[in-house]
């Protein structure tokens, strides 16, 4: 299904490319190519075997099959040292700094020149960057840009970015793209791994699609694509996901399931006040790192607020421990799956978990009663648990519903959902959209948090905008437009830089 | 990963069976063993060498059981032995003053507060167990030491309870299996079938995963290092009953080993993973292992090396095998 | 500037430390002079010694339970190789038993990198493996030590040409501390090695995304640690004059000197310099409790006390640090 014939002077050509890990095959028959001045794609759904191509790639795996040509040359990239050589630079998505060792000592671990880096530091917009800032206390954007600069500093012939856009703010972003660009123009190539269209259609000349360990396409970039890709990642034709949300409600009840005021944690959260009511979703949208993290975590009862107030249906409360907010009803599903999984225990282990945490079940496990539990939750987020064992044999979907069956299994009364979606395919994404309008119906509350605007009128009835600590902004779905979300992500509103506490909340 | 499944070769498949059934391997190598030791000197193996066998491989096995359920929340304790010493210590120092049954309630308790100071610091300051055990044994040992000084004159007496526990023989089998078999049984099943049992695993595995969801975990390490505590004071009785002495350094020899058996057993030391079971055949294995040395009369040093060679092998195989799941 | 002082500050408090229990010591023992310093020099100096490579180990990320069988071995190939030999000969022994350091430290971190087994499980399989060594070499104390050597420690410092009564009062045992710690841990330090130490102990994956040889620099930190532990047991037959296959109580005090030093036992982070004056620290209160005719046994009462509390202390230091820490 090839669009497009590859160009013949591929800078690097990657064919046939097989690998199996015991019984489980990871990548049947992948390829890609990439011509230079090129910005090619890289998409799949999880568990199409993107990881294990990546790693294949930049040297961190052995094929068993097919071969890598870089500039030609059959490339036996056996290390990253090895991949580096041969001009491929990657930018994975974990941060690969130092956290105890400075910004400058990084640079010397990895033989980066020093002033290349400076130079890519400002194009990406850090200029006040300190050479002798340690790594543990930058924050995760900054790290991000940090990795791309040292890529870009040893001038690779091949760029491969996974998920660079992932944790970074919108300006960031804009950069980002923008360097990226630039390297293709002076005739550098770039393989971009992304879940995110617009970026994809900004900048990327090609897309390579992965399915189930084959590679399924190589289309051009041209408007009208998506529908296309998303067909070639599902393996399915796929109706276009329709717009806005129901909005009918239950009549609005006269205590809200969760209230609060004037919340204030830290440094970025500063005032923050809203209401969510039983069977509404609420969406909050932020840029990175506007508070949402500390709202999250106060609610979740891992952090502690510095002032304001949380009531549960009409009761003021206060969390030490999450366990306190967990007999409030209040559950967490972290954005980060691993902070939320065990990841050697099996499926089973994991959802119950929330079930024995307290000191008096910590006898005798009914085990019936927890068999039908957890049958249940499986079933009903229709989670995959063919590879069985332990939970990290998973898909990064698969995992992500674990995290949500938990709070299934337990009973779920208002759940704090931090960016559910992040990383996941889109049939498990829509899956979860549709869990979630379910448990609100079934008389739930549900806190969404998300980073792509689009899914706030997929999944939300409301959604709150939060900039610098604050909710600026209050949008109903049917006026969720990405742009819309976007001007007040960024405070631009009308009630921006005033917020009354009444407007403010709604 | 990829959808697909293929069907593994014979190999594969015998890797993840014993991968999946990791006793299959130990009970493999614990006859393996047994039968060198057949070959090296036919017609040892007989019914009073299992006898002997099984009761020195008790105490050994109790300890490691501390190790065990320390290990699986990612912690150690390093304190085991001086605690065992330590009720055995008293327990023959103190009969002949207030009798067996007073003598062991205290011997007890003094191992349940060396096991609360364990628990206090690890679940409260955050102490590595690392650091916490070997820094309160030293101090119980002090303690010990400075106990000693006080009762150096009031002689001995070994409680006939434990006397008969330790070596006595019952259908050809030692006693302490009376005390044992219960105890492993508890152990086995407490470790998949109670809630305790599961958040050990759980916080071994993530314990930030496990704070979400609700686990209060300094509960869990209070808990787990005073049970710990009590165990190797249950395990210092029974071997002062076997060996019926009073030394200030009885069970000491056992500590490091009580880490080799469960490591062996394939418990991992970074936590979530293992169990009692090959715990259990760990420490059997040690103790044939131990038999062999000696009868290959070998000077002492060369018997060390053998032990240290062998612990490291089977734990190499151990986690080649694991690896390729 | 902060983090100047947070990183040096637990090593300045450990100096403050050390003045004023030598203060005390001298309000308790009002003769306490160079005598005593030359006692304690050579009683601390096996210990400084391993607490050095435990600390190289630990800031790698690794640990090696193996390091006081480590030394037995120095201690009784020294003594036996310099039992009857002459002064060149002897030269030779002590080189000898260096690169027989190097290389059972590097034998550890090999067996560490090639079966991918924990380094607390290999090293104390290893821990057999050295001890069982060094029996075979010597199954009891004996052996001998060149005088020369064994001059090396004793007594005070003179130079010539320099007035006895302003050096004598430096023990010698400190300044072969300080010369072989400054010799062989100093470049290193400088080094890029040292970085990759440092990187390995903070994140290995993100450290071998950088490009460190992962495999090679943790074998190389388990190296040094076993130079240091044959220098250590080196110092052993240097103080004792004969050699002594049983381990001695190294293996708790250096990993106790290692975290009162503010090394972080997880790796990444600290020096040596906290972790000497942590062990000479320890030396000098048990000196103390000896002046004070404590019962030794209530002197490992508090021994033990002092390193449970102070590393109580520095967790929930480090617990709070953690809360009210980075805002990023």
């Amino acid at each position: 299904m090839t669009s497009d014939p590859a160009p013949a002077a591929a800078l690097l050509d990657a064919r046939g490319i097989a690998k199996r890990y015991g019984a489980v095959v990871a990548l049947r028959d992948a390829s890609l190519q990439v011509a230079p001045g090129q910005i090619v794609a890289l998409m799949g759904a999880n568990g199409a075997g993107k990881s294990t191509f990546v790693k294949i790639l930049t040297g961190a795996l052995r094929p068993d099959a097919g071969h890598v040509r870089i500039r030609g040359q059959d490339s036996t990239v056996a290390s990253p040292a090895g991949a580096r050589r041969s001009g491929l630079v990657p930018v994975y998505q974990e941060p690969s700094l130092i956290p105890d060792l400075s910004v400058a000592d990084n640079l010397r671990l990895g033989d980066t020149p020093v002033d290349r880096f400076r130079h890519w530091i400002n194009e990406l917009g850090l200029p006040d960057l300190r050479q002798d800032a340690m790594i543990r206390g930058l924050p995760l954007a900054s790290l991000r840009i940090l990795d791309l600069a040292r890529a870009l500093a040893v001038e690779p012939d091949v760029l491969l970015l996974d998920e660079m856009t992932a944790a970074l703010p919108t300006d960031l972003v804009e950069r980002v793209l923008a360097v990226v660009r630039a390297q293709a123009d002076a005739g550098r190539s770039v393989i971009y791994i992304s879940h995110r269209f617009t970026e994809i259609a900004a900048i990327c000349d090609r897309a390579t699609v992965l399915r189930d360990g084959l590679t399924v396409g190589d289309v051009a970039i041209e408007p009208g694509m998506e529908d296309k890709i998303v067909e070639m990642m599902l393996g399915s034709a796929v109706a276009t996901v329709a717009g806005a949300r129901r909005m009918e409600r239950t009549a609005a009840q006269d205590i809200p399931r969760l209230r609060v005021q004037g919340l204030a944690t830290g440094t970025r959260l500063t005032d923050v006040s809203l209401e969510l009511r039983p069977g509404e979703v609420l969406g909050v949208v932020a840029l990175e790192g506007q508070g949402q993290d500390e709202l999250f975590d106060i609610l979740a009862g891992n952090r502690r607020a510095t002032a304001g107030t949380v009531e549960v249906d009409g009761r003021p409360m206060t969390f030490a421990h999450p366990a306190d907010a967990i007999a409030a009803g209040l559950t967490l599903v972290p954005g980060d799956r691993a902070h939320a999984l065990l990841m050697q225990r099996s499926v089973r282990e994991n959802i119950a978990l929330p079930l024995l945490a307290q000191f008096a079940n910590w006898g005798a496990v009914p085990m019936r009663d927890e068999r039908s539990r957890v049958g249940a939750a499986i079933e009903r987020l229709q989670i995959d648990t063919r590879a069985q064992g332990e939970v990290r044999r998973l898909s990064g979907g698969n995992q992500q519903k674990v995290t949500i069956a938990r709070w299934i299994a337990k009973g779920v009364e208002t759940l704090l959902l931090f960016d559910p979606t992040r990383g996941i395919d889109i049939r498990t994404k829509r899956q979860i959209y549709a869990l979630v309008r379910d448990l609100a119906d079934q008389g739930a509350a549900v806190l969404f948090y998300t980073s792509e605007l689009a899914e706030v009128r997929l999944a939300c009835d409301r959604a709150v905008v939060i900039f610098g600590g604050r909710v600026v902004d209050v949008i109903d779905a049917a006026d969720a437009d990405e742009p819309t979300l976007m001007r007040a992500a960024y405070g631009l509103t009308e009630k921006a830089g005033l917020p009354e506490r009444a407007e403010a909340t709604p | 990963m990829a959808a697909v499944v293929e069907r593994p070769s014979p190999t594969a498949r015998a890797a993840r069976l014993m991968v999946d059934y990791p006793l299959i391997p130990l009970v493999g190598l614990l006859i393996l063993l047994v039968a060198v030791l057949e070959v090296m000197q036919p017609g040892i193996v007989n019914e009073r060498w299992l006898s002997n066998t099984l009761k020195f491989a008790i105490p050994l096995a109790m300890l490691a059981a501390c190790q065990t359920l320390a290990m699986l929340t990612g912690g150690i304790d390093l304190s085991v032995g001086t605690v065992a010493t330590i009720a055995a210590y008293v327990t023959a120092t103190a009969t002949p003053i207030i009798g067996a049954p007073g003598a062991i309630g205290i011997a007890l308790t003094c191992a349940l507060a060396v096991g609360l100071v364990n628990g206090i610091g690890v679940a409260f300051a955050r102490v590595h167990p690392l650091i916490m055990t070997l820094g309160t044994g030293l101090i119980a040992t002090g303690f010990l030491l400075v106990y000693q000084r006080s009762v150096i004159s009031t002689g001995t007496e070994y409680p006939a309870f434990l006397v008969w526990l330790g070596t006595g023989r019952t259908l050809g089998l030692p006693n302490g299996l009376a005390l044992f078999v219960p105890f492993a049984v508890l152990i086995l099943w407490a470790q998949r079938r109670t809630g305790f049992g599961r958040l050990l695993y759980a916080i071994g595995s993530n314990e930030a995963a496990a704070r979400l969801s609700g686990v209060r975990v300094w509960q869990v390490h209070l808990a787990l290092y005073a049970l710990s505590g009590v165990i190797a004071g249950l395990a210092g009785l029974l071997y002062l009953g076997m060996v019926k002495t009073a030394s200030l350094s009885l069970a000491l020899p056992l500590d490091l080993p009580s880490v080799a058996a469960a490591v062996i057993g394939g418990t991992s030391i970074f936590g979530g993973r293992g169990g009692y079971g090959g715990t259990i055949l760990g420490a059997l294995i040690l103790t044939v292992l131990a038999t062999m040395l000696t009868l290959l009369q070998m000077p002492e040093g060369g018997r060390r090396i053998l032990y240290g060679a062998i612990v490291l092998a089977v734990t190499a195989l151990y986690v080649r095998l694991t690896e390729r799941s | 500037m902060k983090r100047l002082i947070e990183a040096n500050g637990w090593t300045a408090g450990l100096a403050g430390l050390l003045v004023l229990l030598l203060v005390a010591t001298k309000l308790i023992q009002p003769d306490f002079g160079v005598s005593g310093l030359d006692n304690l020099a050579r009683s601390a100096l096996p210990f400084a010694l391993a607490t050095v490579g435990m600390a190289v180990v630990v800031i790698a990320g690794g640990i090696d339970l193996s390091i006081a069988a480590m030394m037995a071995v120095a201690s009784v190939t020294a003594a036996v190789l310099m039992d009857g030999a002459s002064d060149g000969q002897a030269v030779f022994a002590v080189l000898g038993v260096l690169v027989l350091g190097l290389a059972m430290g590097a034998l550890n971190g090999a067996l560490i990198v090639l079966t991918r087994v924990p380094d607390i499980v290999v090293t104390l399989a290893m821990l057999f493996v050295w001890q069982g060594v060094a029996l075979l070499i010597l199954n009891a104390p004996g052996g001998g030590a060149a005088p020369w050597l064994r001059a090396l420690i004793v007594g005070g410092v003179t130079l010539p040409g320099v007035p006895a009564a302003l050096t004598e009062w430096l023990p010698r045992g400190f300044v072969f501390l300080a010369v072989v710690v400054a010799v062989i841990w100093g470049p290193i330090r400088r080094s890029k090695l040292a970085l990759m130490f440092y990187a390995l102990g903070s994140d290995a994956q993100a450290a071998y995304r950088s490009g460190v040889p992962v495999g090679r620099v943790r074998v190389a930190a388990y190296a040094v640690c076993g130079l240091f532990a044959a220098l250590g047991g080196l110092s052993v037959t240097m103080a004792t004059g004969i050699g002594e296959p049983i381990p001695g109580p190294y293996l708790l005090a250096s990993v106790a000197a290692v975290v009162l030093g503010g090394v972080v036992l997880g790796g990444g982070r600290g020096g040596v310099l906290g972790p000497i004056l942590a062990v000479i620290v320890l030396r000098l209160v048990r000196m103390d409790l000896t002046l004070l005719s404590v019962d030794p046994n209530a002197a490992a009462i508090v021994e033990g006390l002092i390193m449970v509390a102070v590393v109580m202390f520095g967790g929930v230091l480090a617990m709070r640090g953690a809360r009210h820490g980075s805002g990023g």
